[in-house]
């Protein structure tokens, strides 16, 4: 298969940065997006310049490190996948292909496809967690009876691996459905519930200061989240933030 | 955004049910049961202080929604080279603004058109002519009264009676200059300083010639379709602004759950079909009757 890609190289978070053209022929269909772009820097580094930086750490499709965003959509056309368990065979000979990294304020570039998602970190150190003293004697977990709807919905509110695709695809670049996924996540358990006022406060306090845009509703977050992360989390949050902001 | 955006649904719906009796009640009776109406809304406190919250909420509802739009375009600083939206989200939803903006600048017009003119202008009262058979001698040789007919004016008053007028209303010019309307009701002449009628504002007939019906004493409107169909349009817009914005009220509060996200969904679409094709087929209805 022949491709026409059109990537943004960026030389560092000060480059000003541009789309270049690359042409790659021999692309397998069963190839997955990051073994052509491993095949495309090969070429690059026979021929001298410098490999296309991109984020990508386990590669099947469950740590949130890989991004991009490939021809107009968050971890490309496939539904329900990161970038790494995309596969070629969802291109067609002679496609161009766009591939150009997350776009948000709270979310710089480092260089070329590669982000500073340490946002999301400072999100999670301002709430994401459970005070509770580990020295010694540590409870078992299932000693707490959880209701099972409950345990399934803050489970799949935990299935987000902060790959940041919700913030891509958000036409105001808003944090929500990754934020509202860890409230949730958080807040549906008995062992959450207790700091649940300070988390939502704090959490979207940091989203804000990180400079993430609002939520609109449009849920384009929801369609192109690889985890399949529901609004419903985010209409979740909204009601624990607004308890939190009138009872706290 | 969702608590003035749901107030500002009730409000169309409240408005909707005032508008309708333009058209499901005619003749002398519509008439009458339109400017008694808008009387009511002029004049009483309760409906003064629902007013004000609707202008509050409009006010609070544009001003929010512009801050919050430079916030988001802030967010993403440099845009996507290729970017395909219509893949995850619906067109409104992302139009939000441009759609309220077009909303806002029909409001102002709407209120221009009629608020404005009920409140600070000589909108002509509200009267009915009535030819009255009225003897006016003695015929000379035969003995016998002579009849003639005339045309009396009368002034429909907010006591719900028709009051025979000293004036020719239906005939009179309401210039600013010469004739002042005092606490909505009274018309003084400027120059005598006397009351010269006392009644309601004819409303009813403002609305049916600017929308393109002839009625005798009043400019005809020239414009009247091109007002019927921006009428029309910005009635789609606000459809289209209300497609998106009734179920986004309700995620914004929290009060979207797989349970009602099906309900809230539809009540959101039918809402935002239903009320405006309504007010839309009010003008249509007028300038085709």
């Amino acid at each position: 298969m022949k491709l026409n890609l059109k990537i943004w190289r960026q030389n560092g978070p000060q480059d000003k940065g541009e789309m270049k053209t690359y042409p790659i022929d021999g692309v397998d269909g069963d190839m997955s997006f990051l073994e052509m772009m491993d095949m495309l820097n090969n070429q690059l580094v026979e021929s001298g310049e410098s490999p296309v930086a991109f984020d990508h750490d386990c590669r099947e499709g469950i740590c949130g490190m890989c991004s991009l965003y490939i021809n107009g959509e968050a971890h490309g056309p496939d539904r329900g996948v990161t970038t790494c368990q995309l596969h070629m065979r969802k291109f067609n000979d002679g496609d161009t292909i766009y591939i150009e990294p997350w776009r948000a304020k709270a979310f710089p570039v480092i260089k070329d496809l590669v982000v500073d998602r340490s946002s999301f970190d400072r999100i999670m150190n301002s709430g994401g967690f459970v005070s509770v003293n580990t020295s010694g004697n540590t409870v078992d977990a299932n000693s707490i009876p959880i209701p099972k709807d409950d345990a399934d919905k803050a489970f799949e509110a935990a299935t987000c691996i902060g790959c940041g695709a919700c913030v891509a695809s958000c036409k105001n670049a808003s944090a929500m459905l990754f934020v509202s996924a860890k409230v949730s996540q958080l807040s549906l358990l008995p062992q959450g519930k207790v700091e649940a006022k300070e988390r939502v406060l704090n959490m979207v306090q940091t989203m804000d200061d990180e400079g993430f845009g609002n939520c609109t509703n449009t849920g384009a977050c929801e369609v192109e989240c690889p985890k399949g992360i529901s609004l419903e989390n985010i209409a979740r949050m909204n009601r624990e933030y607004l308890k939190g902001a009138l009872t706290k | 955004m969702a608590l003035t955006g749901l107030f500002l649904c009730l409000f169309l719906v409240g408005h909707l049910l005032g508008n309708l009796q333009l058209i499901f009640i005619t003749g002398e009776e519509g008439k009458v049961a339109f400017n008694e109406y808008a009387y009511f809304m002029t004049h009483n406190p309760a409906v003064k202080v629902l007013s004000y919250l609707t202008y509050f909420s409009i006010l609070f509802h544009a001003i929010d929604g512009l801050m919050l739009t430079i916030q988001n375009k802030k967010a993403r600083p440099t845009n996507y080279a290729m970017n395909k939206p219509n893949t995850n989200s619906s067109t409104p939803a992302r139009y939000m603004a441009i759609l309220g903006t077009v909303v806002l600048v029909f409001i102002c017009t709407h209120m221009v058109n009629f608020w404005a003119k009920m409140h600070f202008t000589n909108m002509p009262l509200h009267t009915i002519t009535k030819s009255i058979e009225a003897p006016v001698g003695q015929d000379p040789t035969t003995g016998q009264p002579v009849v003639k007919e005339l045309e009396v004016d009368y002034v429909y008053t907010t006591n719900g009676q028709y009051q025979e007028s000293k004036v020719s209303l239906a005939e009179m010019n309401y210039s600013e200059e010469k004739y002042e309307i005092k606490k909505g009701t009274m018309l003084y002449d400027k120059t005598s300083g006397l009351k010269v009628a006392e009644g309601l504002k004819d409303l009813h007939s403002q609305v049916m010639t600017f929308f393109g019906q002839d009625i005798k004493g009043l400019p005809s409107n020239s414009n009247a379709l091109l007002y019927v169909i921006l009428y029309v349009l910005s009635m789609a817009v606000l459809g289209f602004h209300l497609w998106h914005g009734f179920s986004s009220a309700f995620q914004t509060l929290g009060l979207r759950s797989k349970k009602y996200v099906g309900a809230i969904s539809m009540a959101g679409k039918l809402f935002a079909v239903i009320i405006p094709a309504a007010f839309a087929i009010i003008p249509i209805l007028i300038y085709l009757a």
